[in-house]
């Protein structure tokens, strides 16, 4: 992908002290949305369809802070975000029907769960991470999308069930070949029902922090320079002597991570988990896409707040009912075309330019008297 | 033993020598000119030592140690560093960061470390800080610690890379057109600068430069190259007045 | 036979992808964008046929062409209005508009026509061939798709390569800037660029839903997405590649259905694509770009 230096979707970052305050004032602006959300909902002041937002709002941002990493940090166009995702929703619920009854204690087996999705999504990042350091651009696009999509299939063709015996794969239910006692898990196109629904905005809540956490404080790092070095100018990286093929890899494998921990939050919140175009589809990948850049490439506040504005923005559209996806369409090709239109751009800088002119005179008036 | 031993270094591009039987040895501290027309494949013979071009014949050794055929980051970390003639910075960090991320192999801490801000990670910070701010004040650039990258001056630009260059700690220095977009008082402060990092950070230097002031003013000796293949080489003042230099210079 | 049968309706398919997959890579060619609205654009086509010909009762051929100028149109009208404002802009701007666009036209075909699906009546009104003894039986539909799509890329193969707008659109696509000093206005061949391609999906919109006749609002999508993996899969900017990449593509898809899994054919083909650009990481026919430094 082309890098426009002069682009505002580019985000500048800035050495340590500031990068401090910047952090804490994204901190602040996330305790300060729970605190809020909280206590509406506790106190009652919530409709049940808007307490029905909280949670997705946290995977959401989740997700954006994540792939942030990738295309705002890293500088590489991911289309398969949702892929990682979906693993780790699959992994986690898996992993949460096979345990339920025997660990008994919660929270115990929700933290595991998120464990080992966070390790499966691990895995699928390197792997996914590999033809990345072959490919550029458009390409690297194309394949994590295709990547996406494969997983998606894939999840959707397969059934996996357990009995006396152990551990049955198969391509249906038929051939599994089950005995009596046996119980299917995951289940085709069915998807894997019976999951905990051990999600709630508390942990929703405590997942974004940690994410923050990581993500921000990895920025913020001799890591992190080098990350960005990589985005700026590959070749100026190299011959400092970065490891480009290393640092590649870590920024997929993280993301992934982090992705499959939104998945197991996502899929702790439903009866039923199935995979479909909307959910785990190039469609979700896109999505998630769409909040990072108009957040800002690079800019995780930014990220936060454009997935839980542009989330629950369409369901607070509810109201024109069937015209609002297409008022949100809109309102997504105006922002675009606004923020980055050479129309636009050159507008802000007259206006940039004069306000300065104003300051200097005012500053200049202030000198003489 | 000579710092850097290059032997008939070549590269073709499609049955062109861009650069054919280039041999060069410089000795530790020497600071080195290399001119020529454009075209003539001086950047070449760069992107050859640094490892962004495999060559196709020749092989060259710095401190004795065979570099041909390794990555662009392994030559670094053997010892050399390098600056672009298109400016090359890192646009969206600020000045200390370029310089930070020359130091990320000199002084160390895992990203675990990073991301749980354990004690290394501030005793780094704040030696690398140190250390950053010194090379950049050698600069001047400690004023514009803050600045982003690209939103310093040309000149600057071309003194930041020099500065995150010799960040990576080289034994060997190579900058391509230091001088370029520079008036004479700035190519004058510029060759006092590269004179003083020499003997400071106990640099050997090689430079392209297309300014003869500059050549003539701080490269002792130098090597003149032609259509890939070395026209002439020796003592700056001998080869400059060279009459076949002079005819591949002026054409005629 | 059965082999032979599904290679048929493998080409068949994969027709229809490159028709899809030529106007992703001229545009991306030329305006260095990936469109992602190209998809629906076909949606769009095939429900302007379904309203000329069921709703309006029309002949086909009517339907199809009245389609063909809608869609170059629409095609146009999206390049000036979404797309010319963000010429200067980041890649990555273009890509969110474009997919802006993708959302905006599957929304308008809801509120329009609702989101349920529509019964499309082919187009074609071919008789079967019958081979070996009726043991291989290929429909009119598979015949027309792949006539009419080897007729089209015979003239855009023509077009640009021998005609004075198409070099122009070449130029273009070499390098904006030198084009523009030799005096070609660039803003028109981006614009014509936009109207063949979009006009292409239309055919490919009538093609597509006369052999899978269910329309809805996303009839689109997919298709549109394959065809993209099939434009990166040939080297996207090149036509010729657009052309091989769309066939294979399709080859793959009915084969795999046939002999692996229908469940898996998607990801087969993903795969696919997979191994091919880690082997060939620019694609088929694609230039390999080398940084200068």
């Amino acid at each position: 992908m082309e890098k426009n230096s002069n682009s505002p979707l580019v985000k500048k970052s800035s050495s340590i002290r500031p990068a401090t305050k910047k952090n804490l004032i994204t901190y602040a602006v996330v305790v300060a949305f729970f605190v809020l959300f909280q206590t509406l909902s506790a106190t009652g002041n919530l409709k049940n369809a808007y307490k029905a937002l909280l949670v997705p709002i946290c995977i959401y941002v989740i997700m954006a802070v994540s792939l942030n990493l990738v295309v705002g940090v890293l500088g590489e166009l991911s289309l398969g975000h949702a892929g990682f995702m979906c693993i780790g929703a699959y992994c986690g619920s898996f992993f949460s029907v096979l345990t339920k009854d025997i660990i008994t204690v919660t929270w115990l087996r929700f933290t595991l769960a998120f464990v080992v999705a966070a390790v499966a999504a691990a895995i699928a990042g390197i792997l996914i991470g590999i033809p990345v350091l072959r490919l550029k651009g458009d390409y690297l696009a194309i394949v994590t999308l295709a990547f996406g999509e494969i997983i998606k299939t894939v999840v959707n063709a397969i059934y996996i069930g357990k009995d006396s015996k152990g551990f049955h794969m198969a391509m249906s239910t038929a051939g599994l070949g089950m005995e009596p006692d046996g119980q299917v898990i995951l289940n085709g196109p069915q998807g894997i029902s019976g999951t905990p629904r051990n999600s709630t905005f508390v942990i929703g809540f405590i997942l974004v922090m940690i994410t923050l956490f990581i993500v921000t404080n990895l920025m913020d790092s001799r890591t992190g320079r080098a990350i960005m070095s990589i985005r700026d100018n590959r070749i100026a990286a190299e011959s400092v002597g970065i490891d480009v093929t290393k640092y590649k890899l870590m920024v997929f494998t993280v993301s992934a991570a982090i992705a499959g921990c939104a998945g197991v939050l996502y899929s702790h919140n439903l009866a039923t988990l199935t995979a479909n175009t909307n959910n785990f589809g190039y469609n979700m990948s896109i999505m998630i896409l769409v909040y990072v850049v108009l957040g800002g490439l690079g800019n995780i506040r930014g990220s936060i707040i454009a997935a839980a504005l542009l989330y629950s923005l369409p369901e607070l559209l509810r109201g024109v009912r069937d015209y609002r996806m297409l008022i949100y369409s809109l309102i997504l090709i105006i922002m675009m075309i606004v923020n980055n239109g050479s129309f636009f751009v050159a507008l802000r800088e007259k206006l940039k330019f004069r306000l300065k002119n104003k300051k200097g005179a005012a500053a200049e008036s202030k000198e003489a008297v | 033993m000579a710092l850097l031993e290059v032997k008939n270094l070549g590269i073709t591009f499609g049955g062109l020598h861009a650069v054919d039987d280039f041999n060069l040895t410089l000795e530790k501290g020497a600071l080195y000119g290399l001119i020529g027309p454009n075209g003539a494949g001086k950047t070449t013979v760069f992107n050859l030592l640094t490892g962004v071009y495999k060559p196709t014949t020749g092989t060259f050794f710095l401190d004795g140690k065979e570099l041909k055929g390794k990555k662009p980051a392994e030559i670094n970390k053997a010892g050399i560093a390098r600056t672009f003639q298109n400016i090359r910075l890192f646009k969206n960090l600020s000045v200390t960061d370029n310089v930070k991320v020359g130091l990320h192999n000199n002084m160390k801490y895992s990203a675990f470390e990073g991301v749980f801000r354990l004690p290394r990670y501030f005793k780094t910070e704040k030696s690398m800080n140190k250390k950053a701010l010194e090379l950049l004040s050698v600069f001047e650039l400690d004023s514009d610690a803050e600045t982003l990258a690209s939103n310093l001056p040309y000149g600057k630009q071309r003194k930041l890379e020099i500065a995150r260059a010799i960040a990576t700690d080289p034994k060997l220095l190579l900058l391509d057109e230091p001088a370029a977009g520079m008036n004479p008082n700035e190519t004058k402060e510029l060759m006092d600068t590269i004179k003083f990092v020499r003997d400071k950070f106990e640099l050997t230097v090689l430079v392209i430069e297309h300014d003869m002031s500059l050549v003539s003013g701080i490269c002792e000796e130098i090597t003149v190259l032609n259509f890939g293949t070395e026209l002439a080489k020796g003592k700056t003042e001998t080869v400059l007045q060279n009459p076949e230099v002079i005819k591949a210079y002026l054409g005629k | 036979m059965k082999f032979l049968s599904q290679l048929i309706s493998g080409i068949s398919l994969g027709s229809i992808y490159s028709l899809i997959a030529l106007g992703y890579t001229m545009v991306y060619g030329i305006a260095k964008m990936l469109n992602f609205a190209h998809g629906d654009v076909i949606m769009i086509g095939a429900f302007v046929i379904y309203t000329a010909c069921v709703t309006a009762d029309l002949p086909p051929v009517i339907g199809v062409l009245i389609a063909i100028v809608f869609c170059t149109v629409l095609g146009m009208t999206i390049e000036r209005f979404a797309y010319k404002p963000l010429r200067q802009a980041a890649s990555l701007a273009v890509l969110i508009t474009a997919i802006g666009v993708s959302y905006f036209l599957q929304n308008m075909a809801l509120l329009i026509f609702g989101s349920d699906t529509k019964q499309f009546s082919s187009v074609v009104s071919v008789k079967p061939l019958r081979l070996a003894g009726g043991n291989l039986i290929i429909s009119g539909e598979t015949i027309v798709t792949i006539i009419v799509s080897v007729i089209i890329m015979v003239c855009l193969y023509l077009f640009v390569n021998k005609s004075k707008p198409g070099k122009a659109m070449l130029a273009v696509s070499e390098d904006k800037g030198a084009a523009q000093l030799m005096g070609i206005n660039v803003n028109a061949m981006i614009a014509l660029t936009f109207a063949i391609g979009s006009g292409l999906a239309a055919v490919a919109g009538a093609l597509l839903c006369s052999a899978y006749p269910a329309l809805s609002p996303y009839t689109g999508a997919m298709p549109g997405i394959k065809a993209f993996v099939a434009a990166v899969f040939g080297g996207i900017g090149s036509i010729p590649g657009a052309m091989i990449g769309g066939i294979l593509l399709g080859v793959i898809e009915n084969l795999s259905k046939g002999y692996i899994s229908s469940q898996l054919s998607d990801a087969i083909v993903f795969a696919v694509l997979i191994i091919v650009l880690l082997v060939k990481p620019t694609g088929i026919m694609g230039k390999k770009l080398n940084e200068k430094v």
